[in-house]
């Protein structure tokens, strides 16, 4: 075991970090938190950057487009971003990170020459349409069907909790295609472009007040069989390896924040005071904030394992499971230490003057998603006791 | 000894909680969100005519008004309750008007790093509590700017930049004394958003299914239920025995800690109880249109008023 880079991938590190002193400073200020359409600007034009120097789809295959690093030059990447304070992949998120790589693995080659450059450039933004009011936890039970009729399936039912569907202009869905089979075994993969006739898409708001995922409803919405990526009911397989990438990467970003954040509590202390003394005079509060910053470094280094079998195995394991879990629960503590300290300045959900209370509020309520989002904390610790230690299923 | 509710402390607090059932339900709890949280005045006198305010002034004691803002809790009531139920006074009014509900009474204890005011818009007087005394201040004097969101949509705030010192009303005893009270009454409050979320959550797991049974059969979904209803029963406990102890009718401990110990049990339980409700709904428990957040939002909001469960358990420690 080594933690050290070698020579390569320092060079690839630097040569990255000098790129994105100049690149952050030309992008334009960042859009209001619910402006989808401005944001999806911004986000767009990032992605148009970072493919313009040839750091889009950094883990792809060169063949389809992407920079073919490896995992752990992609770790350095998410890294040196978060580090410079680059943007977000954003509203890029499901077509760079679920959607273009299940393109890459199951599609045709047509389907890949067609979508892949959208995706990398930034021109395409993709939504995710797999749950459904009665399919979370259990999402095979999806029940959204698609009948054959010619040359097209033909769509009724609905989606919910759609992240950016009122700004996508694909998404990629799981419909039911047979239903007298086993739940797993008729569900198909397809590639819908959004807006078509007969579909529906409503915005939910989100416990922040904002629009961030939406309802998708459809009525006898048509889209051409040849849009199926794998055979027709393959469409649970092929998911799977989408969402083995999520739990692999998605949270990496954010996490290298939280750890930043954190450290930033510790400064913030040092500036509130309260009767006389300041917060971080509490060697209680110090304890909390040493905690969680040990927890987060020891995250990272579960980062560096899981990349590093992933190097190894081409497949993320048990340990994107354990993250995950870990990482949803530590950061809800992070926030709860966080809306502690600012105490009454907590109550706003915009700064108050030099108050950072916006960032520590939003990430507060964020961090009660992480717990829900991409298989609930309940669902993964079953995951883990099931398929790590081989704990009988009591479903 | 007999530490359970008696038959008139039961049918107080059957009476709130069926008044507020009938005259503020969440349907208008949810409306009242849309149209900007200000504190109806319609609704603050007919809170005002079941005693919400004027309870111990007409001779109730701690208890009997604890297990009524346990309702007030519960049911997600707005508005400077606490504050306007301590400015109608015990045995003498500190504010005219407030315990019959014509004058809207708010409370702010000067605080770092902000000095915060909820609903001041709304607010006829205001009260403000010092180290060293209470003073009256009217509230169009206070200089302030509103945030533009706080957090509980229903929970209005304003951050004062200078608030002027105003008339004297009492010294540091009284100052002591309505903290005290007001800590006592912030419990309650805070165990009803336990209750509620209970309910809600209990609700959710007999009628969600998913693998083809409600999810309340999932022992992973009964433990955090059960969680949720073992710290709000100890809390309910270090609730009551805080309004008891206040009543005169306490054992031998020091009332100072046990009125902490119900603060401290209260805010966390309160967070923890909403936050778990969250988690139980799922997907839905992160929308704006299930209660769910409303209630973790308010918990959020109660856990900073006459100061927060960080620093009643550090005080309490202190006193060891
Ligand atoms: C912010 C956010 C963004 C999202 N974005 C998308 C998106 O873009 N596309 C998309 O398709 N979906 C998206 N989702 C949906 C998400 O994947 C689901 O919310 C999640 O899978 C949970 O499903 P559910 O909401 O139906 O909850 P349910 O499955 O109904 O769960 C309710 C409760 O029951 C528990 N439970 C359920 N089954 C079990 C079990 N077997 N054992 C123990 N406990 C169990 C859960 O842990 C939870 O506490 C998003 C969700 C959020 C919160």
């Amino acid at each position: 075991m080594d933690l050290q880079f070698t020579a390569e991938e320092d060079a690839f590190r630097y040569e990255l970090r000098a790129w994105l002193g100049t690149a952050i400073a030309s992008m334009p200020v960042q859009p209001q938190r619910d402006d989808w359409t401005a944001r999806r600007r911004y986000d767009a034009a990032w992605q148009r950057m970072l493919f313009d120097a040839g750091y889009a789809g950094i883990n792809w295959p060169r063949e389809f487009g992407g920079r073919g690093a490896t995992p752990t030059e992609h770790l350095i990447f998410l890294e040196e971003t978060e580090r410079a304070r680059a943007p977000y992949v954003g509203q890029n998120f499901v077509g760079l990170l679920h959607a273009g790589p299940t393109l890459i693995a199951e599609a045709t080659p047509d389907q890949k020459a067609f979508h892949l450059p959208g995706i990398l450039t930034g021109e395409h933004i993709w939504c995710q349409g797999f749950s459904e009011p009665s399919a979370g936890s259990d999402l095979a039970s999806l029940s959204c069907r698609a009948m054959r009729d010619g040359d097209d399936y033909v769509i009724n039912g609905q989606k919910i909790w759609t992240s950016f569907g009122h700004t996508a202009d694909y998404c990629e869905m799981l419909v039911r295609t047979d239903s007298d089979v086993p739940k797993h075994r008729g569900i198909s993969w397809l590639i819908v472009p959004m807006g078509l006739p007969g579909m529906d898409v409503r915005p939910l708001r989100t416990m922040e007040g904002s629009t961030e995922f939406c309802e998708v409803f459809f009525d006898e919405v048509r889209v051409p069989v040849a849009n199926r990526v794998g055979a027709e009911n393959d469409g649970w397989r092929v998911t799977m390896v989408t969402l083995s990438f999520e739990r692999g990467t998605a949270f990496i970003s954010e996490m290298l924040q939280s750890m930043e954040l954190a450290r930033d509590l510790a400064e913030l202390a040092k500036r509130i005071t309260r009767n006389g003394a300041t917060a971080w005079d509490d060697a209680g509060l110090r304890r909390d904030i040493g905690r969680i910053c040990a927890e987060l470094d020891a995250l990272w280094a579960l980062t560096k394992r899981n990349v590093s079998q992933a190097q190894r195995t081409g497949v993320v394991g048990p340990g994107g499971n354990v993250f995950k879990l870990a990482y949803a629960e530590l950061r809800q503590r992070l926030g709860d230490l966080a809306m502690h300290l600012l105490d009454r300045a907590s109550l706003s959900v915009d700064d108050i003057g030099d108050l950072p209370s916006g960032e520590h509020v939003h990430g507060r309520i964020h961090a009660l998603s992480l717990g829900i989002a991409a298989g609930t904390s309940q669902v993964q610790r079953n995951i883990i006791a099931e398929r790590i230690l081989g704990l009988p299923k009591d479903r | 000894m007999d530490f359970e509710l008696d038959d008139d402390e039961r049918s107080l607090q059957d009476g709130i909680r069926s008044f507020l059932a009938g005259r503020y339900p969440m349907t208008a709890v949810r409306a009242h969100e849309e149209t900007g949280a200000a504190v109806d005045r319609d609704l603050w006198r007919a809170l005002a005519d079941v005693g919400v305010f004027s309870l111990r002034a007409d001779g109730f004691g701690m208890t009997e008004t604890a297990l009524a803002f346990e309702e007030l809790g519960r049911a997600l009531a707005n508005g400077p309750l606490v504050a306007s139920h301590l400015a109608a006074g015990t045995t003498s009014a500190l504010v005219g008007g407030a315990g019959d509900g014509t004058r809207i009474v708010g409370l702010v204890e000067p605080s770092e790093p902000v000095t915060v005011i909820e609903h001041l818009a709304s607010l006829d007087d205001l009260l403000v509590v010092r180290d060293d005394g209470v003073f009256l201040v009217d509230p169009g004097s206070v200089v302030s700017t509103p945030v533009a969101h706080p957090l509980d949509a229903l929970t209005p705030i304003s951050v004062v930049s200078s608030l002027p010192t105003g008339e004297q009303l009492g010294g540091a005893e009284l100052s002591a004394s309505l903290r005290r009270d007001g800590m006592v009454l912030t419990s309650a409050l805070q165990l009803g958003v336990c209750l509620a979320t209970i309910d809600l959550a209990r609700d959710y797991a007999l009628q969600r299914e998913q693998f083809g049974r409600p999810i309340g059969q999932f022992q992973a979904v009964k433990h955090m239920m059960a969680d949720m209803l073992t710290k709000a029963e100890v809390t309910r406990a270090a609730v009551y025995a805080a309004a008891v102890h206040l009543d005169g009718r306490g054992d031998d401990a020091d009332v100072a800690q046990v009125v902490r110990a119900a603060k401290v049990l209260a805010g966390d339980s309160a967070l923890f109880c909403a936050k778990t409700c969250i988690q139980v709904h799922g997907g839905m428990g992160f929308t704006w249109e299930v209660d769910a957040q409303r209630y973790w939002k308010r918990a959020c909001v109660l856990d900073t008023q006459f100061g927060n469960s960080d620093h009643h358990a550090a005080a309490f420690a202190a006193a060891l």
